[in-house]
């Protein structure tokens, strides 16, 4: 049995280095921060990140000519760029969502999004359960999703509710009510408390939630986030000179908004929130919470079916959709002489009826593929 | 009638124009109940007003959950439903033996169509409903919320607008549609083709200003005149719909637009009735 005691020491020893040793190593590795924009067509998705950032890196997805079509479903767009701040270096990937919300009927409009998310979910899982698997396993897993409010509505519409309900079950999700400059004072209140109401009543579980590890400091800060929620924000990148200073804004023949001034807009706080104080907690949750859900899921599936057949016949594997039941299915011939795992993914389906088919087929394929290299 | 999504500011804009509440605030729904799609309705409000020595009779037709839903096929098919009813009741007015002297002619004069501010032009929504109801209305284009544009914004955004009419012959009002007027008239009508779709902002309070009270939206940033042609084109519109073109919309739906409409339902109606009599031919 061993013993744990409290040590206070006298003498500086130097331990308390390990942050910059550990901020070193993980820049070594390369930190992968992933972050998924979803929202209509012209509501400020990529003008906004490009102000986060504060250089115009991205690129608009919308309709930008007459003879072009419109989106008739919604698309997956990603960009990956490699950003540097002193000595810090980060791997940013923006996944855009062009298409979204954009037709007549916007049913199923949330399918691509949460397939996309679920995917790399799988990806990474077959990446970590691989007998041999690299060193550092390239993180593709969203770690936060930014939902675009309309900020003219009074509250949630029920696109947004049906949306976020989906969203909140596999990532972060942190609402945005973009274009905020034409909201009063007043009335930005009121749609901030009408959407912060929505929220609480249909169980929308959005970033950050509390976690019995937060700290008292950590705690009064979401709280603090979290009356602020949802964000209301300005993009720009565009600069003008207001009383000898130059600041970035919008200029209107009626003025000039500061989007830095927490009067005009909660563009500052937002951003701070999102990079300053809690990307790391964004990463981790993503990957304890969410990626480890999935995980268990997907390993507990495995123990099942070892525990339920020890030597049935090996077959072609069958595909079952049952909604409640979960079905044991066979393993193929090559994947059992390689490996006792056999992964079933219906369970994964019978928990959400609201996936489809095809990409369940495809989680299948990455595992049994990778169990057969 | 209006028409567009939720938040763009069709009530204030109403109410604006008559200068008093025409349009109750809506009634704070049950949150519980927010999520449940509300079926599109229309909602008519009538007021009188004087502009110019011109005594009019306004009636607004609002039309609160358009495109709010999931599902938004509907909704172009209900107004279309509700316009031609209105023409459907003239024409049985019309072809009545004893016609009722005070009847009280309801169609829909104008349609002012509420644009989302996107910076993307026309959305799919848009484009179909224009498409299926400018045949039976004069639609006029407005922006609503369009004090969240620059001014370099409003002109690209209205330019995108323009040429989505072209690149897909959308039938909205044109205000060159009369030939045989004065070139003064062709000109200005010209112009005023050139401003669609108009920028609106609504108005929320009245200040005092320097020349007596204007009506403002207050921001921290700066105060937007409602009524200062620099910074919307709210007054431009309201001297448009209530001053100078009134007669020409109403002339326009009675004598073009319902009587396009009457051709093809009369047409229809001879199709028929010969259908029938050829039958009746038939079995003889």
């Amino acid at each position: 049995m061993s013993k744990q005691q409290s040590v206070k020491l006298t003498d500086y020893v130097g331990f308390d280095t390990i942050a910059a040793q550990i901020g070193k190593k993980i820049f070594k590795k390369g930190l992968n921060f992933n972050i998924m924009l979803v929202g209509e067509s012209g509501s400020g998705k990529t003008t906004l990140v490009n102000t986060i950032f504060s250089k115009n890196f991205l690129e608009s997805s919308g309709r930008k000519q007459a003879a072009e079509k419109s989106r008739k479903t919604t698309e997956i767009l990603i960009t990956t760029s490699v950003l540097t701040e002193s000595n810090a270096k980060v791997r940013l990937t923006v996944i855009d969502t062009p298409g979204f919300g954009e037709q007549i009927n916007n049913e199923n409009c949330w399918v691509p999004l949460v397939k996309y998310i679920k995917d790399q979910h799988v990806a990474y899982l077959e990446n970590e359960i691989k007998p041999e698997r690299e060193r550092v396993i390239p993180d593709t897993r969203v770690h936060v999703c930014l939902y675009f409010l309309n900020s003219g509505y009074r509250g949630l519409r029920q696109i947004d509710i049906e949306v976020l309900k989906r969203l909140c079950e596999v990532v972060n999700v942190v609402p945005v009510l973009s274009k905020a400059d034409t909201l009063t004072v007043d009335e930005k209140m009121k749609v901030k408390e009408k959407v912060r109401e929505a929220i609480e009543l249909h169980r929308i579980n959005i970033y950050p939630q509390p976690n019995p590890q937060d700290d008292q400091a950590e705690i009064e800060l979401n709280n603090k986030v979290k009356k602020v929620m949802p964000f209301a924000v300005v993009g720009s990148n565009l600069t003008y000179e207001e009383d000898g200073e130059i600041i970035k804004g919008r200029k209107n023949p009626w003025g000039i908004i500061n989007i830095e001034n927490k009067d005009h807009c909660d563009f500052v706080l937002m951003r701070d929130f999102l990079l300053r104080t809690h990307l790391i907690d964004l990463v981790e949750v993503t990957s304890y919470k969410y990626y480890e859900s999935f995980r268990t899921e997907q390993l507990q599936h495995i123990r099942d079916m070892r525990g339920a057949q020890p030597a049935q016949t090996t077959q072609q594997a069958q595909q079952t959709q049952q909604a409640q039941q979960v079905q044991p299915t066979q393993p193929t011939q090559q994947a059992q002489s390689a490996n006792p795992f056999s992964i079933a993914i219906p369970a994964q389906q019978a928990k959400s009826p609201s996936f489809t088919k095809p990409s369940v087929q495809s989680s299948r394929k990455y595992i049994s593929n990778a169990l057969s290299k | 009638m209006l028409v567009g999504v939720s938040g763009l500011g069709r009530r204030t804009f109403v109410n604006t124009l008559c200068e008093r509440e025409v349009i109750p605030p809506p009634v704070a729904e049950d949150p519980e109940m927010a999520h449940m799609v509300e079926p599109m309705k229309f909602n008519k409000y009538e007021t009188q007003m004087i502009e110019d020595g011109t005594n009019i009779f306004l009636t607004t037709v609002d039309t609160p959950g358009y495109g709010d839903g999931i599902d938004n096929y509907s909704c172009f098919t209900q107004l279309q439903e509700y316009i031609e009813s209105q023409f459907d009741e003239v024409l049985l007015e019309e072809s009545r033996i004893r016609r009722n002297s005070k009847y009280k002619d309801n169609r829909v004069h104008v349609l002012l169509y509420f644009l989302t501010p996107t910076g993307h032009g026309l959305r799919e929504l848009d484009i179909e409903a224009i498409k299926r109801l400018g045949h039976f209305v004069n639609i006029i284009l407005l922006i609503g919320r369009a004090d969240t544009f620059t001014t370099d914004e409003i002109a690209l955004f209205k330019l995108q607008v323009m040429k989505d009419v072209m690149t897909y012959e959308l039938p909205i009002y044109n205000f060159g549609w009369d030939d045989e007027s004065d070139p003064e008239t062709l000109e200005e009508n010209q112009e005023i083709q050139a401003i669609v779709p108009f920028s609106i902002v609504g108005c929320d309070e009245v200040v005092d200003g320097d020349y007596g009270s204007i009506r403002v939206r207050r921001y921290p940033w700066g105060t937007v005149e409602i009524d200062n042609d620099d910074m919307s084109d709210f007054g431009l519109l309201r001297y448009i719909l209530l001053n100078s073109h009134i007669s020409d919309f109403i002339d326009y739906t009675n004598n073009v637009l319902y009587e396009e409409y009457r051709t093809q339902k009369l047409n229809e109606n001879k199709d028929d009735e010969s259908e029938e009599e050829k039958e009746e031919d038939d079995e003889e």
